[in-house]
């Protein structure tokens, strides 16, 4: 409980803490400060997607609303496509993570595979869901005709939104890979592993909330039932 | 908790070498500080003139015929949210926070300056684009600053096209930069401080800003979250808040939405808002009194709990705005409990506050006065509060002028009262120059005396149960003449307090272009932002070699110490040495 | 030293203010007065608080002012002292508190046996509904509701067929005894509010809320909308009367339940023919006006909004104010109509007419016309054509002297100030918007340009 204890310090007491430490290194600890910033925005993304699942939640448990899953001829029951969809996102997470395992061992090439591949299976991912998006529309299912149909086009939009952010984010990485020359330092290696590591966090973080959103998305209302009772609506 | 980050920050090679990247596309944090404070200080001055007009309306109803019931209304919605978000919060954490931040814990800059200019600039792009609002047709919205569905978007509202797509837009714009702004202040507190400055020898105003940017960041995705909702509610049809509805006539096709949901959503971003304003005012605060008192902050540590206890509580007590909204009455209950025990840690900081004061030195320079002033508007304001937060005292109460006044009192007046007692403090350290005494003081009585006539009867107008955001009280039975003649000398103090303000500017305006300059620390504070080597402090602040920090923020008059004052950065045994050594250490 | 003394002045000027305020509580008209006990005792204990501490204030700043031979104290902090302020205020807490929620635990349990009235918000105006014999209401929804059933209650509903339908801004209630009140809304969010009575409640769409009180007193009393709704949000007021029981009842009983409501005959325009005639002579045979009679245009008027001033100076209503010369002229001659079928046949007859044109004199600034008529358009519809569902009347194709001399009867009052005209009363409200004479030119220009065909 460090926190605690630093609460009662009492800091008029002359103790003087000030003993000069060893100098940290200067990249080691950029990439600490963008750690830190990058925690504090999942924190924000996770506010966000949980008050939209809380609004959610509430207002399925309103007469008008039609789950998308649950019996036999509703879109979502079966949801290989979403499946097939899940599957690309969860290699773009691996291709992270294997472009942060290349970073670390100063493999420019393989870095940059890597990173492609991640880049454009989230590509993939994203054109995948505005694919199932174009066929729900087909099937009938509106925006706006059901609430269901609203969170379901909000919540992969918003989802997708904050992919399109690493992807740029991401791209930025790459290019500045792609302009390494070989002979670079470990130091400058240090760095890209740095912002890697950070792409790598951001992607398996949206792949679990996706996760969270295609479970949700694809329950019963028998479901949203048991949840909402569990949440006090 | 307690690493310090020793490193001298990586140097991003960001000096400025031109007028545009020195001033204009700066990233050196004071340059956007006051970008900052004085986009928000002149959005302010138009959400100022708006409360004229309204005051113009309620207190001469018959005079004024370019003030209709909508414009009334746009009046109302454009002054409480500029006021709130765009100068209030902005002008706080923007513009307070980006100055204070760094030369209050020792660093050089924020640890990501390129971050901090964007959210600078999206911040202006925000109040742009809720500025246009004023040259559509139809004009910005009019559906009250807490925008509640349906009638925000539907006919019958004024700007239900435009006006309300652009504010929030605008909002979720202002929330981008806010988030960046936000990310870049606790992590520069959490990774910058230099060598010995432990979280507990930061001063107060740190606290708050760090305890307001945590709450910030969690709280704005709420009103994120029902702006995006509400914007597809009117662009796309869809029935997130929008229940079966018969419009002026007209049958509508939403079905099935929830106003309440909109409520909550909102109120638990709004009731935190009034913590992300109140917490740094609360730390600036207590640092001006402090240093004026010549006197240690009293119960420094009670008053950090009391900030991250605020903070926490902050996020159960929203529903206290809504225990009329038809929302299960079974939930007041909590919601009055939670609310009342807020008031325990809040009580604790006033008595502080003045406990402070108590066997001090105190200097009534114009920082002071404007402190001194904040205490006894803020004990007022907190008290009325007492009625609110109790759910059944709100029945009567709520939408009626008693709440008007109650929330200028504690987020109007107060964080007003501090904003004004911090520039009057930091004015010499931003310009290196003084700000006039004289007209500062006329200043502090004006605003002071002014409001407190402002705000004191229209509390009994709300007694009385005169409700707010009517455009005309007349025709009714129960509201005497006389309440006429009270709303009359409202506003005209109102107007009077208005047209004071340009003393201040005034002030500035002389201050700025007078040649003397100010002493290096002119109110002889211990705190680390007055130990740089220049004031005001270049780019990089610290010169060649960063300062270490040997005491906490509020070494005055420490017993067997020479001066009256000792700097953080001075070391133990240096500090019972005599002045001029003491200085010798500072440069 | 002169902060120190103003601060104790403002303390001493806020307690003078406080007890002096001829701005206080309304008289009490309901049984809360559990809610104004409650208060007191707030006031009590935040005004020792705010003394104490704010004398303390200016002790400090009087006691301890600056000199610079004086070191002030050095005391990081006082464990113990902060210990008690803390019970202290938590004990405080606890007496406001305490109570509070024993009064709202009372205000959430309505009592047994409280009869019901249903308070229906609609921009910006009130409607409400008793149950009827069977002390049950029927079912409503929002696609039953049309201009004969405003409410919209469910036609096929047995329950509905009983209720009282009161479809004006003002109700009755008996004294001493609990009522419960449900709340619903059509369009937007509204509050009820009757200062007297100390309780009020949003009225959300899509939900129904409720409050419950007891009327003490006897009385008329504003009903006020206390949640923003929109542009006329202040012009939605309303009135409760407490009656006596007897009384009550007999009100009751003359107002009409849904099933009458939906019942009636229409009017016979050759029947009415015959009655015009003594109507032509000022009207006009084509109900075309005349202004040289003062009598203003009839044809192309919604039938609705003529039977409602037919009715209002039968009852004087309107027409009954000292100064409204040309309206004592019209209370006579529609007392002749005093049979229902007759005035439907009149109706039915002026609605047969062809709309005349008009030849309009009044000549101002029709874009600033146009600015003013923003507010008006809200209610009386974009092009002027009206809207029954908010009992507003068409003004497109009206003669323009008989508007500007409505608007000025509406600001001095001459007309809308009866208590029983609400619709009036809203007008009223309105028409002060408009500050002098050029404003109403102005205004009525823009109004003279809308198509008068366009319905």
């Amino acid at each position: 409980m460090s926190f605690f204890a630093t609460l009662s310090e009492k800091p008029w007491l002359a103790t003087d803490t000030a003993q000069p430490q060893p100098a940290m290194n200067a990249i080691s600890l950029l990439n600490n400060q963008k750690r830190i910033a990058l925690k504090f925005f999942l924190a924000v993304v996770t506010v966000i997607f949980s008050l939209f699942i809380i609004t959610f939640l509430e207002r399925s448990q309103f007469p008008d609303f039609q789950a998308l899953a649950g019996q036999p001829w509703q879109p979502l029951s079966d949801p290989w496509r979403l499946w097939l969809n899940t599957g690309v996102l969860v290699a773009a997470s691996v291709a992270m993570q294997l472009a942060l395992y290349y970073a670390r061992t100063g493999r420019k090439r393989a870095v940059l595979a890597a990173t492609g591949v991640a880049l454009t299976l989230t590509v993939q991912f994203i054109v995948a869901q505005l694919w199932v998006w174009s066929l729900l529309n087909d099937l009938g299912y509106y925006l706006a005709s059901n609430p269901a149909n609203s969170y379901f086009y909000l919540f992969t939009a918003v989802h997708g939104a904050h992919l399109i952010g690493g992807l740029l984010v991401l791209a930025w990485v790459f290019i500045r890979v792609s302009r390494k020359s070989l002979s670079d330092t470990q130091q400058s290696w240090a760095r890209v592993s740095g912002n890697l590591s950070l792409c790598a966090n951001y992607w398996h973080y949206l792949l679990g909330i996706w996760l969270v959103l295609f479970a949700l998305l694809t329950s019963s209302a028998e479901t949203y039932q048991l949840l909402a009772a569990l949440c006090g609506f | 908790m307690t690493h310090t980050a020793i490193a001298e920050q990586i140097d991003e090679s960001h000096h400025p070498s031109s007028f545009i990247t020195r001033y204009i596309w700066s990233q050196d944090h004071k340059v956007i500080a006051v970008q900052y404070a004085i986009t928000a200080i002149f959005v302010g001055l138009v959400a100022l003139v708006l409360s004229g007009l309204m005051r113009l309306q309620l207190g001469f109803p018959d005079s004024f015929d370019f003030i209709d019931p909508a414009s009334y209304l746009q009046f109302v919605t454009m002054h409480g949210m500029i006021m709130v978000i765009y100068l209030l919060t902005a002008l706080l954490l923007g513009g307070f926070g980006n100055y204070l931040i760094p030369l209050m814990i020792g660093a050089r800059d924020m640890v990501f300056p390129y971050l901090n200019m964007l959210s600078f600039w999206m911040y202006l792009l925000s109040v742009l684009v809720l500025m246009s609002s004023f040259f559509i047709s139809g004009g910005p919205t009019g559906a009250g600053w807490t925008l509640y569905p349906p009638q925000a978007i539907l006919a019958g509202t004024p700007g239900y096209n435009g006006g309300i797509i652009l504010m929030l837009v605008s909002l979720a714009i202002f929330i981008v930069a806010f988030t960046m702004g936000g990310l870049n202040y606790v992590t520069t507190i959490l990774q910058a401080r230099t060598h010995g400055m432990t979280l507990m020898r930061m001063p107060l105003s740190i606290w708050g800003i760090f305890v307001a940017t945590i709450l910030g960041l969690l709280a704005f995705p709420a009103l994120l979250v029902s702006a995006i909702m509400m914007l597809l509610d009117k662009l796309a049809g869809t029935s997130f808040f929008m229940p079966a509805i018969v419009s002026l006539g007209e049958s509508l096709d939403y079905n099935g939405g929830s106003p309440v949901l909109f409520q909550h959503l909102f109120w638990f971003f709004g009731h935190p808002e009034v913590y992300i304003v109140a917490l740094p005012a609360f730390g600036m605060v207590s640092d001006v009194l402090s240093v004026h008192a010549r006197k240690n902050i009293f119960g420094y540590r009670m008053m950090v709990w009391a900030i991250v206890a605020i903070g926490g509580l902050s996020f159960i007590v929203w529903a206290h705005h809504m225990y009329v909204s038809g929302m299960n009455p079974v939930f007041g209950f909590f919601f009055a409990t939670t609310t009342l025990i807020i008031a325990i840690p809040t009580a604790i900081k006033v008595y502080n506050w003045v406990l402070t004061l108590w066997r001090g030195n105190i200097r009534l320079t114009t920082p002071m006065l404007f402190a001194i002033g904040f205490i006894f508007t803020f004990t007022h304001g907190g008290l009325t509060g007492l009625f609110l937060g109790n759910v059944v005292i709100d029945l009567p109460l709520s939408d009626t002028y008693f709440v008007v006044a109650h929330f200028h009192m504690v987020m109007g007046v107060s964080p007003i009262m501090v904003l004004f007692a911090a520039i009057y403090h930091w004015f010499p350290l931003v310009s290196g120059k003084m700000l006039h005494t004289g007209l500062g003081k006329t200043h502090f009585w004006i605003t002071f005396l002014g409001t407190y006539a402002i705000y004191l009867p229209m509390h009994y107008l709300g007694f009385l149960g005169v409700p707010r955001r009517y455009y005309s009280m007349a025709g009714t039975d129960f509201i005497p003449e006389s309440a006429q003649t009270l709303n009359a000398g409202i506003t005209v103090s109102a107007i009077i307090v208005g047209v004071a303000q340009l003393l201040f500017i005034i002030n500035v305006i002389i201050s700025l272009r007078s040649d003397k300059k100010a002493a290096h620390n002119p109110w002889e504070a211990s705190s680390l932002e007055w130990q740089t080597p220049q004031i005001p402090p270049v780019h990089g602040n610290w010169g060649a070699k960063l300062p270490v920090v040997h005491r906490w923020a509020y070494d005055y008059c420490v017993p067997g110490a020479v001066d009256d004052f000792t700097p953080q950065n001075v070391p133990v045994d240096a500090a019972h040495l005599s002045e001029g050594e003491a200085e010798g250490d500072r440069s | 030293m002169a902060l120190a003394i103003i601060l104790v002045l403002l303390i001493i000027a806020s307690l003078i203010f406080h007890f002096a305020s001829p701005w206080w509580f309304t008289p009490l008209a309901s049984n809360w007065g559990s809610i104004d006990t409650t208060i007191n005792l707030t006031f009590w204990v935040t005004g020792f608080v705010f003394v104490a501490v704010n004398l303390f204030l200016a002790y400090c700043v009087f006691r301890f002012r600056y000199h610079k031979d004086k070191r002030s104290h050095y005391e990081p902090e006082n464990k113990r002292l902060e210990v008690w302020l803390s019970a202290i205020t938590a004990a405080g807490v606890i007496v406001m508190l305490a109570p509070g929620l024993v009064v709202w635990a009372k205000f959430v349990d309505v009592p047994e046996g409280a009869s019901e009235m249903e308070v229906v918000g609609q921009q910006w105006q009130w409607g409400f509904r008793f149950p009827g014999e069977d002390g049950q209401f029927g079912r409503v929804a929002k696609q039953f509701i049309s201009d004969t059933n405003p409410l919209g209650l469910d036609p096929s509903d047995l329950a509905g067929q009983d209720d009282v339908i009161i479809d004006q801004n003002e109700v009755h209630l008996p004294i001493g005894e609990d009522v419960k009140v449900l709340l619903r809304s059509k369009d937007v969010l509204h509050n009820f509010a009757v200062p007297q009575f100390r309780v009020k409640m949003d009225l959300v769409p899509g939900l129904i809320s409720y409050l419950w009180f007891e009327p003490t007193k006897i009385g008329r009393f504003d009903i006020l909308c206390m949640e923003l709704c929109g542009l006329a949000h202040h012009t939605m007021r309303g009135h409760v009367v407490v009656d006596t029981p007897e009384d009550f009842t007999a009100w009751l009983a003359s107002q009409p339940t849904f099933r009458e409501t939906q019942v009636g005959t229409k009017g016979d325009p050759i029947a009415g023919q015959a009655l015009y005639a003594t109507c032509a002579a000022c009207h006009g045979q084509q109900a075309e006006g005349n202004k040289a009679l003062n009598a203003p245009k009839l044809s192309g008027q919604a039938s609705w909004y003529l039977s409602r001033q037919l009715h209002y100076y039968q009852q004087g209503i309107r027409g009954a104010h000292k100064d409204d010369i040309f309206g004592q002229q019209m209370a006579p001659m529609a007392a002749i109509l005093t049979d229902k079928q007759a005035m439907k046949n009149v109706l039915a007859h002026i609605d047969s007419l062809e709309e005349a044109a008009v030849d309009n004199q009044i000549n101002g600034n029709a874009a600033r016309g146009a600015s003013y008529y923003i507010t008006c358009g809200a209610c009386h519809g974009t092009e002027g054509q009206g809207n029954f569902s908010l009992n507003a009347p068409k003004l497109a194709g009206q003669q323009d002297w008989y508007i500007k001399r409505q608007i000025e009867n509406f600001r001095s009052g001459v007309r809308g100030n009866h208590a029983d005209d609400n619709y009036g009363k809203q007008m009223i409200l309105m028409a002060r918007m408009l500050k002098d004479e050029q404003a109403i030119d102005d205004l009525i220009t823009y109004i003279n340009q809308f198509d008068s065909e366009h319905r």
